[in-house]
């Protein structure tokens, strides 16, 4: 991973039924981790609430991991599923 | 936003309801500069050697695994076959070898151990002899072991007494494992045209022709293909090995890029993506469920061999476009325990030995994890065998063999090995004898399509 001077760059992905907070935990979360949001999106895909986060994520405070199982903890309990994953994995399943 | 958020949702749906993963990622490491006369020196050698060069591989998995969000199921050592290995040794059995493989594979908390391994398809060398002489015992007193032996080349032709002789080790090798419903004989396989890269067990070894260390991927994604497939129930076939395509290159590109990652961070070279599409027992993971979803009744019904051709092929053609490092075995893979949809097929009487050995002509291995009555003999085993290598020889392709003559078990009884290994219902074998045939020794010769120099 090159963890200098370039831009590091995670989706964060909320699925699940619509709950009054979400957007609010998961972006305070990422702000104590210093986590910039570059882009954020929201739909429902089969009755299904979708948010879907581009942020950026270079300099975190206390590294990927943990950010990832932070986030995971609070979908667990807000009952919805939230995902960090690395922008590369996007990159590379659909462009060449 | 810089992405499109369909992508992302159907990456997102991918993993998490359509059993998206990688299956594993596979460290080959050279154990030739290993060798000494004395065994207990080759022994702490071996393992200071996997423990050193593997120390990290888990851990690398792990990571990657939280930063793509993406399961990484296995993690694997593949090593030089133990036959060149050991050659050098004074003492002839070769067991002390495999459980010093077992223990350096616990240490470094890795699944599965591949390379109790021996190249015969022309003849053998002493090391090779001693090396099948101790499989049974081998894989009966370790549990991450996995043991191969290549038997026959298109350009060698068919060794017939190592068939034989494999014949009587799978025998053996179950019979030690009575216990476990012959759980021995599931982690070996006998080859043609073996690859030298190729990161799934039981097959898996590091070839002479690769480097001192490399990291090898195999994908695995039959519920994401089965999907798309569903997904279009009256597309006509050029549609259909399209979208398979399309998805087969989404899937690979995963392993390509989880492949580069790991060589990365790790220090060692990337060697190859194996883009075969590997199932698991899990609900819908199935290659003969894709097959049903093309419009088969059941896998193994009339129609079979030719959807699986289709499918094949067009794993391999998206594929190939997303890595430049494509390698190993490469296709479908079709071991019956190990697919919840050929279980069923067997159950139901659609799926039998001989569709199966049809089916192997065109799709990357062979006969794969099938369970045979106990009283199978060891010269029947063999001409199951010897039929499989000659697909393998005729058609320039690897073909294998792992089955399982379960002790105590006939027709209408079931084998449960659980974990990806699977259970499987015990299948049919023709009750003719084949045995002054596999007896008659020698070696069958290579094939014209050999001779292409």
């Amino acid at each position: 991973m090159n963890n200098n001077n370039s831009q590091e760059r995670a989706v964060v992905t909320v699925l699940g039924s619509d709950k009054v907070g979400i957007v609010a935990k998961v972006t305070a979360t990422l702000a104590e981790h210093n986590a910039n949001i570059i882009d954020i999106s929201q739909t429902l895909l089969d009755d299904l609430f979708t948010m879907i986060m581009l942020v950026e994520v270079s300099d975190l405070t206390n590294g990927f991991e943990n950010l990832n199982e932070e986030l995971e903890a609070i979908g667990n309990d807000l009952e919805v599923k939230i995902m960090l994953q690395h922008e590369k994995v996007f990159r590379y399943m659909h462009r060449i | 936003m810089l992405f499109n958020t369909g992508e992302i949702l159907e990456t997102v749906k991918m993993i998490e309801s359509e059993n998206f993963d990688i299956r594993t990622i596979t460290m080959g490491i050279s154990l030739r500069d290993c060798a000494h006369p004395d065994i207990e020196v080759l022994n702490k050698q071996i393992y200071e050697k996997i423990t050193t060069k593997a120390k990290d591989l888990v851990e690398v998995a792990n990571k990657i695994e939280k930063q793509f969000g993406v399961p990484i199921i296995n993690k694997r050592i593949s090593v030089t076959p133990i036959s060149i290995v050991a050659n050098a040794c004074k003492e002839t059995d070769y067991t002390s070898i495999a459980q010093t493989l077992d223990k350096a594979a616990k240490e470094v908390g890795v699944d599965f151990i591949g390379g109790f391994s021996a190249l015969v398809h022309k003849g053998y060398t002493s090391g090779e002899r001693n090396l099948i002489k101790s499989i049974p015992q081998a894989l009966a007193t370790t549990d991450r072991v996995c043991s191969s032996v290549n038997v026959a080349t298109t350009k060698a032709g068919i060794n017939m007494d190592a068939v034989l002789e494999m014949g009587q080790v799978i025998k053996k090798c179950a019979e030690l494992t009575a216990d476990k419903d012959g759980l021995g004989a599931a982690k070996l396989v006998v080859f043609c045209n073996v690859p030298e890269d190729n990161p799934f067990m039981a097959g898996a070894f590091h070839g002479t022709g690769e480097p001192e260390t490399v990291i090898n991927i195999g994908v695995s994604g039959p519920g994401v293909v089965k999907n798309v497939v569903e997904k279009i129930p009256d597309a006509n076939f050029n549609e259909l090995a399209d979208t398979i395509k399309r998805t087969a290159f989404k899937i690979t590109r995963m392993g390509e890029l989880v492949g580069q990652t790991a060589s990365e961070m790790l220090g060692v070279p990337f060697g190859i993506v194996d883009l075969s599409l590997a199932p698991t027992p899990a609900i819908g993971d199935s290659v003969a469920n894709i097959l049903e979803g093309m419009g088969l009744e059941y896998c193994g019904t009339h129609g079979t061999t030719a959807a699986l051709a289709l499918l094949n092929d067009a794993v391999k053609k998206g594929g190939s476009m997303a890595s430049s490092s494509v390698g190993g075995l490469s296709g479908a893979f079709i071991p019956v325990s190990e697919d919840q949809g050929m279980i069923e097929a067997t159950k139901i009487g659609a799926l039998t030995l001989e569709k199966l050995e049809a089916m192997t002509c065109v799709c990357s291995v062979g006969l794969d994890m099938i369970a045979v009555p106990g009283d199978t003999t060891a010269e029947t085993i063999a001409a199951i065998t010897a039929d499989e290598m000659a697909i393998g020889m005729i058609n320039k392709k690897t073909t294998a063999v792992r089955i399982i003559p379960a002790p105590n078990k006939t027709v209408g009884d079931e084998v449960v090995f659980g974990g990806l290994l699977g259970e499987a219902p015990i299948m049919k074998v023709s009750k003719f004898k084949a045995d002054k045939f596999v007896h008659r020794g020698g070696r069958i010769p290579a094939p014209i399509q050999a001779l292409t120099n």
